[in-house]
């Protein structure tokens, strides 16, 4: 256990600062009981030896640590990519749904319900369910499954139920929101696989527990290829599983700077973001204190991002306390900057990342002109399939004849 | 000056009954419209009043009070709407809660929605997604008052959890008898027996004295009764929004229908 590490009641940062278990006491038995077996499962080695099985021989993990030439000539640093996109179901998401589903199943449920945004982590909770022989129910909000129809589809296609949420925003929150009232009612027999590291305690800690491989596999491949640690490590937060991950690996590391990029959407100035850390205030939302975006009564505002992933009002409560330590620096990307770096990550590198992981590539391009041959690793969180509609529609694609997209996102 | 509801469930078990508690979000239909139905739920025989504060996300309430809550909120109400409500209830002399998700007393300020509440009247709030071991600050401010801090027990509390929630409780403990959100329910749960059970023994060392109040779901007299027969309160919300959600733009006919369903409920409480 070190520093940034949650105590024994889930605060980060010290007791009463961030985290902690703000929850119905309906709910405070099981996640007691969901925290003890996870604890010894963690020491259990049969358990750690098959999730690792399964993330080895299923999920395509460790994923590579890919140098991008092109990309650091372009940006003037070098850049590593930590290839997530490449995982089984097409983002680091794979890692947190697998070793929560075996956790289920080695509590003797049958069943697992989650919440999804842009479909990603309900795609990869349908694929755990179907490999593990789990019934399973995806809250999404209905804009969303508009939004993301194939997601809808792929879940389906896994067996899933997808609900659609009508209330509230009808969007990632009013979801969470959807399959709390879920669990509630059924948690005799049901887990919720909670999609990033956020809620009550013990999901923030839990979920960094089944990603934090991520970092640790980054730094020892990037001693491997460069003979040292990077300088700077970037990766996209929304909820901030993926960066957590990351960032997990070389918190204890005081020469690595750490940077984690949020949806500006169309501007933090305009009030249509959803940067939480960057433009949100301290407050409570589903289970954890934590910045939200919020008004002056407490109401949740609703955010806005070009990337469903990445749309949210709150955030994970490590990083807010990363924040407010200073051990790591959270800035915002507009939707028009993470787009072009799709564009010139696609065209560079022949990848194409989803819009989540674009806005840390439009990150990482930002600080590079400080760090000019510097080692900077991006977590390539997801890959951009997923996207393809929003990508078809932002830059008027799909018209046979010369690409639309013009050399500006080179420029940018 | 705020009124602990332990004086109302007091007078309720002098006359040998069970109290009734009914809830309304504030602002709903529109603030003043929300303060003339307490009022007339008070006039029927409501002998506490729990005021709702609308917050975006209601995650231990079912689709009936999502739904009025969300129409108090798209109509602009205000926390401080709600302390004004609550000012106009607690002035009939009937004891008055606020039940409230965390997040909008943090940010108004613990301390400043205490003392706000406090000259309002009020006698204290109930708090659905707070538990004991997370409210030092509700705690102190509430104490420094003498507010009423109603917790709730579940049936999948453990004893252990059920005393450490009753002695935390003052006014009384609020026993979720299903596990579900809020809804009304045609049948009465299995569960609601064994926890009032469970939570009365605890209370016999926790907190001597400490009434239960039952939500369940009750929506008529015959099933208040019943609630009553094994608990000190019992809590009826859905149903009257309901009342007014069946009676949209007509407020004469949802008044109407408010004081019938409150006076079949007063009856079974006493029955």
């Amino acid at each position: 256990m070190t520093q940034y590490d949650a105590d024994l009641h889930g605060w980060f940062g010290g007791a009463g600062s961030f985290g902690g278990r703000f929850m119905p006491e309906a709910l405070i038995a099981a996640l007691d009981e969901l925290e003890i077996a996870w604890q010894k499962a963690m020491v259990d080695p049969a358990f750690v030896q098959e999730f690792e099985g399964m993330l080895q021989n299923y999920a395509g993990v460790p994923s590579m640590l890919y140098e991008a030439h092109r990309l650091s000539d372009h940006a003037g640093a070098r850049i590593l990519l930590k290839r997530e996109d490449l995982n089984h179901t097409g983002a680091h998401k794979i890692r947190n749904v697998l070793g929560q589903a075996l956790l289920t199943k080695r509590m003797g449920k049958t069943r697992v319900i989650a919440e999804t945004g842009a479909g990603q982590h309900g795609v990869a909770s349908a694929t755990a369910a179907a490999y593990l022989g789990l019934d399973c129910t995806v809250y999404m909000g209905e804009v969303d499954t508009e939004r993301q129809a194939l997601n809808v589809a792929r879940m389906q296609l896994l067996g899933a139920e997808v609900i659609p949420v009508k209330s509230g925003s009808r969007t990632l929150k009013d979801a969470i929101n959807e399959a709390l009232r879920d669990w509630v009612a059924s948690v005799d027999h049901t887990a919720y696989l909670f999609g990033t590291a956020a809620g009550p305690h013990p999901f923030p800690s839990l979920v960094l527990s089944f990603v934090r491989s991520i970092g640790d596999e980054a730094r020892r491949q990037c001693l491997d290829l460069t003979g040292r640690l990077p300088d700077a490590i970037a990766a996209c937060v929304g909820g901030g599983s993926n960066a957590i991950g990351l960032f997990a690996g070389f918190l204890e590391d005081p020469e690595v700077a750490i940077y984690g990029f949020e949806a500006g959407g169309d501007g933090v100035e305009t009030g249509r973001h959803a940067a939480t850390i960057a433009a949100g205030s301290v407050g409570v939302l589903h289970g954890a204190r934590t910045y939200v975006l919020q008004d002056e009564d407490g109401q949740t505002v609703e955010s806005h991002s070009i990337s469903a992933g990445l749309d949210y009002p709150g955030v994970g409560p490590q990083h807010a306390a990363l924040a407010a330590s200073g051990r790591a620096s959270y800035f915002p990307v507009t939707d028009a900057e993470a787009m072009d770096a799709m564009a010139l990550l696609a065209r560079a590198e022949g990848i194409i990342p989803a819009i989540e992981s674009a806005h840390a590539v439009a990150g990482a391009l930002q600080i590079a002109p400080e760090r000019q041959g510097q080692t900077i690793l991006i977590n390539l969180s997801g890959r951009g399939d997923k996207d393809m509609g929003t990508a078809l529609d932002y830059f008027g694609l799909g018209t046979a004849g010369p690409s639309p997209v013009s050399e500006q996102g080179e420029e940018a | 000056m705020s009124t602990s509801v332990s004086v109302a469930f007091e007078k309720a078990r002098a006359d040998g009954r069970a109290a009734l508690v009914g809830y309304l979000p504030a602002g709903f239909p529109t603030v003043d419209g929300g303060i003339a139905a307490l009022t007339a739920m008070v006039e029927a025989g409501c002998d506490v009043i729990e005021i709702g504060l609308p917050y975006s996300d209601p995650v231990m309430d079912g689709p009936t009070i999502q739904a009025a809550a969300q129409q108090a909120l798209d109509a602009g109400v205000r926390t401080t709407d709600v302390l004004r409500t609550v000012e106009a209830v607690a002035a009939t002399g009937t004891p008055t809660l606020v039940m409230t998700y965390w997040n909008p007393i943090e940010r108004y300020g613990v301390e400043r929605f205490a003392q706000a509440l406090y000259d309002a009247g009020g006698a204290g709030l109930i708090t659905p997604d707070l538990t004991p071991d997370f409210a030092p600050e509700w705690i102190a401010a509430a104490d420094a008052r003498d507010l009423d801090k109603v917790f709730l027990v579940a049936p999948s509390s453990t004893d252990e959890r059920i005393a450490l929630t009753t002695a935390a409780s003052r006014g009384f403990v609020y026993a979720t008898a299903v596990m579900g959100v809020t809804g009304a329910r045609a049948a009465t749960s299995d569960l609601a027996g064994p926890l009032v059970a469970r939570t009365k023994r605890a209370i016999e060392t926790t907190a001597p004295g400490l009434p239960v109040g039952v939500g369940i779901g009750v929506s008529d007299g015959a099933q208040a009764a019943e609630v009553a027969s094994y608990a000190d309160g019992v809590i009826v919300g859905s149903a009257f929004v309901r009342t007014l959600l069946d009676h949209p733009g007509d407020l004469d006919a949802a008044r109407r229908a408010l004081v019938a369903l409150t006076e079949d409920l007063a009856q079974g409480v006493r029955s």
